[in-house]
């Protein structure tokens, strides 16, 4: 029924909104250390004790501040060691304890992609989780990276804001501070409530295996019998603890092949809706976290209301495409109208339990934001439906997009379309008192540009070798999507897939893997510099001449330009995949 | 490059903080409250004075015979395998899923005795899950297979009925998720009967 759809789809975006804006001043006091200053619990003693206890550990000087440079040297030792630590445990995982299925050691193709993929905050998994990485590998390698990834992503936002509240300051804050206060603060208590709540809606959490069981059929068929024939195998694991981190940390790396549509990673129609929560939470907060500490909540306002209407419009496009269903289906005789006793629409690679609605919320939501986990097959989604996806990731994932990537990238845009406003009217831009200049545009040229280039780039080269193309699995205009998908994909640092590509081979795995390495540190990088440049200049008062970037004519302006940016870098490839597709679904029969 | 040390410290510090710690932790926590949920609902039944796992009543299993409800088409291999979930990935214009599917609807008229062929099959009975364990089908899809059941097990229509509305789970709160029979307790609720 259309409009129970509509209810669930609206009911989502108000308790977003509602937990979005108290979650980010909370942030907002993370970051400007004031967490605790007034009254303390026994919680905030604790976290804050533990802190401290890491400072010391590491010999820490948590007073000192950073220049662009010495954060982005940090950064950047940080996450090679995360890549290497990745990749050795993943090819040293048979020797290792907590292997109580006795996998055997992963490719070094498939290592290697899988630790930029975690490292880079993508989670892009060309293999599949149960019947590849060890328990010993799911948590010390990829658990621990879904936190770190997403705090590193964090770092360099907070980098930027602060570039922002300061002025002509030569320092952008301390790398370890606001990772440590990240991880500490925001991430792990979040995720241990979501994780629990998970167990409780039936999420499995355990160390003792998979288990055999004999399936209710067989055991009807031979009743008298208690011998080991039928006898079928149930995987599990420590899995609720990965989701609620997979999912708040957008990093979207399941414990199962199948990700959240397993039912022991999304059991029902609650844990669904927290997990949908989570995946927007922390990046729509932080645009109130961003508001806040630059001294204008407003600011911070405009930039979630550009983002929420993207969201909304293409939301609407991706449901109203799957819940019309198959026109193929119409003249076998299938019932495709969704009531309260069907669940209608495109039901292909969809669960029950959550129907199309839930299923194109979650597709929308996943690649708005990048986190990429699914609930429902995107490979198997009508074409149109299944270009919102692409799209959102090829706009940059910057609608929501990743845990401090996200907003990163929506503050580029925000200097762009000032810059392209400024160059109307002839005047120098200036965003939050900053005057943009010459350097500014550079760096958010970069910015802007290494993704779309890494994925045009990456699906041409695909599509004229014969390892590209052997490994799509639907022919015609569905197969090339395939590939385009891909690329955007891992471009962009979202991790979702149209799964039907066999990317489990070196070609994608080196392909892809040097796509999101380019897609994570060449944006990153230039964005630091844009911080410190930023930082050392001069606040100047908004004069008469200055547009003003909280209202709702700049809202516009924005969404225009990410928009148009994005279409026309996109549209040729995206006309050849999903736009032929739908023309053949509803003309060719 | 006086970072490198610290750094590196810091990296195993939080390694060990959020790799071993939180899901240790996580797990301590979930087996003392939640235990059944944590080990996976797992169902039991006396088999000869033995106690039993005979599965998940979160994971779908797959019923052939005629005297069970049948679930929705799996694409894991073999069909309903809870240690290799898996979607099909077909593309809604692939030619060997319209095949498919036009198989299936065959399949359910012919295994469905006295089919009306006005009547119109439910989309979720043709076409294959996400993860390929699916527990559930549609109230239209349970009440579709009533008559095939009711005649294997030769019990009146109205008893199945009454059944399968009990095990009918409505949208939670009126408006989240979907309304859904649960495939595997319907039928153990079935073995029940008699």
């Amino acid at each position: 029924m259309i409009s129970t759809g509509v209810l669930q789809l609206s009911i989502y975006t108000i308790v977003l909104i509602a937990l979005a804006i108290p979650l980010g001043n909370y942030m907002a006091q993370v970051y400007s250390r004031n967490v605790g200053a007034q009254a303390r619990d026994p919680v905030t003693n604790s976290l804050l004790w533990c802190e401290s206890k890491i400072y010391s550990l590491a010999r820490i000087d948590a007073t000192a501040e950073m220049g662009w440079f010495a954060y982005a040297q940090c950064f950047l030792i940080f996450n090679a060691a995360g890549m290497l630590f990745v990749y050795a445990i993943q090819r040293l995982q048979p020797l290792l304890p907590g292997n109580p299925e006795n996998l055997s050691g992963v490719s070094p193709d498939c290592a290697f992609n899988t630790a930029v993929s975690f490292a880079s905050n993508t989670n892009w998994q060309s293999y599949s989780g149960e019947t590849t990485m060890s328990y010993l590998t799911q948590m010390l390698a990829l658990t621990s990276q879904n936190f770190l990834s997403a705090a590193a992503g964090m770092t360099v936002l907070v980098a930027l804001i602060r570039a922002f509240a300061r002025q002509q300051a030569d320092s952008v804050g301390n790398f370890f501070v606001d990772l440590v206060r990240s991880i500490i603060f925001i991430l792990l208590p979040l995720s241990t409530v979501l994780a629990l709540t998970l167990v409780s809606l039936g999420v499995v959490q355990t160390f003792n295996g998979s288990l055999e069981y004999k399936p209710v059929e067989a055991l009807s068929l031979n009743y008298k019998s208690t011998d080991s024939s039928h006898l079928a195998k149930l995987a599990r694991g420590p899995v609720a603890s990965q989701i609620a981190i997979k999912q708040l940390g957008t990093n979207g790396g399941g414990f199962f092949g199948v990700n959240s549509c397993h039912p022991f990673e999304n059991s029902g129609a609650l844990s669904n809706f927290l997990e949908m929560l989570a995946i927007l939470l922390i990046p729509a907060a932080l645009c109130q976290t961003f508001g806040k500490m630059v001294g204008s909540q407003k600011n911070g306002l405009a930039l979630l209301s550009a983002m929420t209407f993207i969201f909304l419009l293409l939301l609407s496009v991706c449901y109203g495409f799957e819940n019309a269903g198959n026109p193929a289906f119409t003249t076998l005789g299938i019932d495709q109208l969704s009531s309260d006793i069907n669940s209608g629409g495109n039901m292909e690679g969809k669960e029950v339990r959550f129907g199309v609605a839930n299923s194109a919320l979650w597709a929308v939501a996943t690649t708005a934001a990048s986190n990429g986990s699914v609930n429902s097959m995107h490979d198997s989604f009508t074409p149109m439906a299944g270009l919102v996806p692409m799209l959102l990731m090829q706009l940059g994932e910057v609608v929501f997009g990743g845990v401090g990537s996200g907003l990163y990238g929506m503050v580029v845009f925000a200097l762009i379309t000032v810059f392209i406003a400024g160059l109307m009217v002839g005047r120098t831009p200036e965003y939050l008192g900053k005057k943009i200049e010459a350097y500014e545009i550079k760096m958010a040229s970069l910015v802007i540009l290494f993704p779309p280039m890494m994925v045009l780039l990456g699906t041409a080269l695909a599509v004229s070798v014969s390892a590209g193309t052997v490994a799509v699995l639907n022919p015609g205009a569905h197969g090339f999507s395939e590939i385009l998908y891909a690329f955007s994909s891992a471009s962009n640092n979202n991790g979702s897939a149209f799964a039907g590509l066999s990317v489990n081979t070196p070609f994608y795995n080196y392909a892809l893997g040097v796509s999101m390495f380019v897609g994570r540190y060449m944006l990153a990088i230039p964005v630091l510099a844009l911080a410190g440049s930023l930082a050392a200049k001069k606040k100047i008062e908004a004069g008469n001449g200055t547009m003003a970037t909280d209202n709702w004519l700049f809202v516009a302006l924005l969404i225009g330009v990410v928009m148009i940016f994005g279409g026309l870098t996109f549209v040729p490839s995206l006309a050849l995949g999903p736009v032929v597709e739908q023309l053949q679904m509803t003309f060719e029969r | 490059m006086s970072a490198v040390r610290p750094t590196l410290v810091l990296f195993f510090i939080l390694t060990v903080l959020t790799g071993v710690i939180y899901p240790a932790l996580v797990t301590g926590a979930a087996q003392l409250l939640f235990k059944d949920q944590a080990e996976g609902s797992i169902v039991f039944k006396e088999v000869e004075g033995q106690r039993i796992a005979i599965g998940s009543k979160l994971i779908g299993q797959n019923f052939t015979s005629p005297k069970y409800f049948w679930a929705r088409p799996s694409a894991t291999s073999p069909a309903y395998n809870a240690a290799a979930s898996s979607g099909s990935n077909l593309g809604p214009t692939n030619k060997d899923f319209i095949a498919a599917v036009n198989d299936r609807v065959k399949a359910i008229k012919a295994a469905n005795p006295g089919w009306d062929n006005s009547k119109k099959i439910p989309v979720d009975l043709v076409t294959a899950s996400g993860s390929g364990l699916d527990p559930d089908i549609s109230p239209e899809a349970a009440s579709l297979q009533l008559a095939r059941v009711a005649h294997a097990r030769e019990l009146p229509l109205e008893a199945v009925a009454k059944l399968v509305s009990a095990h009918t789970e409505k949208r939670m709160l009126g408006f989240l998720g979907e309304p859904r029979v649960n495939v595997l307790e319907l039928n153990l609720a079935l073995d029940d009967l008699r």
